[in-house]
């Protein structure tokens, strides 16, 4: 089976990833992303969230969580954050209560 | 601990020990599943995060790097660049299980040609190139972050699941059966005791 690969993002991270072959979605704020999302989310297999747009949305975003696709991934700017750990660490508290990654 | 509600028979007892008898079955199969999807988990997010950290690191170069090639060209011109790319990546999408869940597996189908620029020479400078072609190989490596990213989550979830089913089992349902099955244990005992006892008063008064 084969699925579309999209990007949903503000500003020039999602440019780059247009010239290299992503269906890229330009969102300024996080309202417009969750429309955005909800409208291709049947779509597009594999959906990009820039960080700044997933963090507000973690709640949102989480639904998908329950089929294996789409696939919601949130991947950093060009700022870099800690978002992607945060998310790793809640799950990893969840399902295991204790921490084995970060305690160091 | 409170006891079921049902009436003191046989009957009763007999079905409700086969019904503990399930529970202790189930309990012991839920446990071994989540031992083992532990195990699993933390060689997955072990992985994840190796992933994870690789893929930030050279996504944020690539980032960067193209922000400065970029800002270089005019706002308008590079624009209209990226707007038509040559090629679309697609993905490969597949279903797999693991502990019976089912989590996505994905490979990329369409590799990217990396001679495939999708501009014009002249309008961009040689840095763009570059991040661009880094991005396009990175993407691999995305999907594969993806696939491992959305497995784990999935997995805490069942996880979760799977521990509090665990718990009532382990807390709610075999304490509560194995009190009821006392409770009419001692109440037929009880009804024995009492028919012996009068038996005796009948025969002595005989």
């Amino acid at each position: 089976m084969e699925g579309k690969i999209a990007i949903v993002g503000s500003g020039d991270s999602i440019t780059v990833f247009k010239a290299a072959g992503v269906s890229a979605f330009a969102a300024e704020n996080a309202d417009r992303a969750k429309e955005l999302i909800r409208k291709i989310a049947k779509d597009y297999k594999i959906i990009f969230v820039t960080e700044e747009l997933y963090a507000p949305l973690t709640g949102f975003l989480k639904r998908f969580d329950e089929q294996p696709y789409p696939v919601v991934l949130s991947v950093p700017t060009s700022e870099g954050s800690d978002y992607g750990k945060e998310l790793l660490k809640s799950a990893m508290e969840r399902a295991l209560g204790v921490d084995i990654l970060f305690n160091d | 601990m409170a006891r079921l509600n049902v009436n003191p028979t046989r009957m009763e007892m007999k079905k409700l020990k086969g019904r503990l008898d399930t529970a202790v079955r189930g309990h012991k199969l839920l446990k071994d599943k989540s031992d083992e999807m532990i195990r699993r988990f933390s060689v997955m997010i072990k992985e994840n995060k190796a992933l994870r950290d690789e893929v930030e690191k050279e996504l944020s170069k690539t980032l960067k790097d193209f922000s400065v090639a970029r800002s270089v060209t005019s706002p308008y011109s590079a624009e209209a660049a990226f707007a038509m790319p040559s090629v679309e990546v697609k993905a490969d999408c597949a279903v797999q299980s693991v502990m019976g869940v089912e989590v996505p597996k994905i490979s990329v189908s369409t590799a990217r040609r990396s001679d495939e620029l999708p501009y014009a020479y002249p309008e961009i400078t040689s840095e763009a190139d570059y991040s661009v072609e880094r991005a396009g190989a990175l993407i691999p490596k995305l999907l594969h972050l993806a696939e491992v990213e959305k497995s784990v989550r999935m997995l805490a979830d069942e996880i979760e699941r799977n521990k509090r089913r665990v718990n009532a089992l382990e807390y709610v349902m075999i304490p509560q059966l194995q009190e009821t099955i006392k409770y009419i244990k001692s109440k037929l005992d009880e009804n024995e005791r009492a028919a012996v006892i009068r038996l005796m008063k009948v025969k002595s008064k005989a």
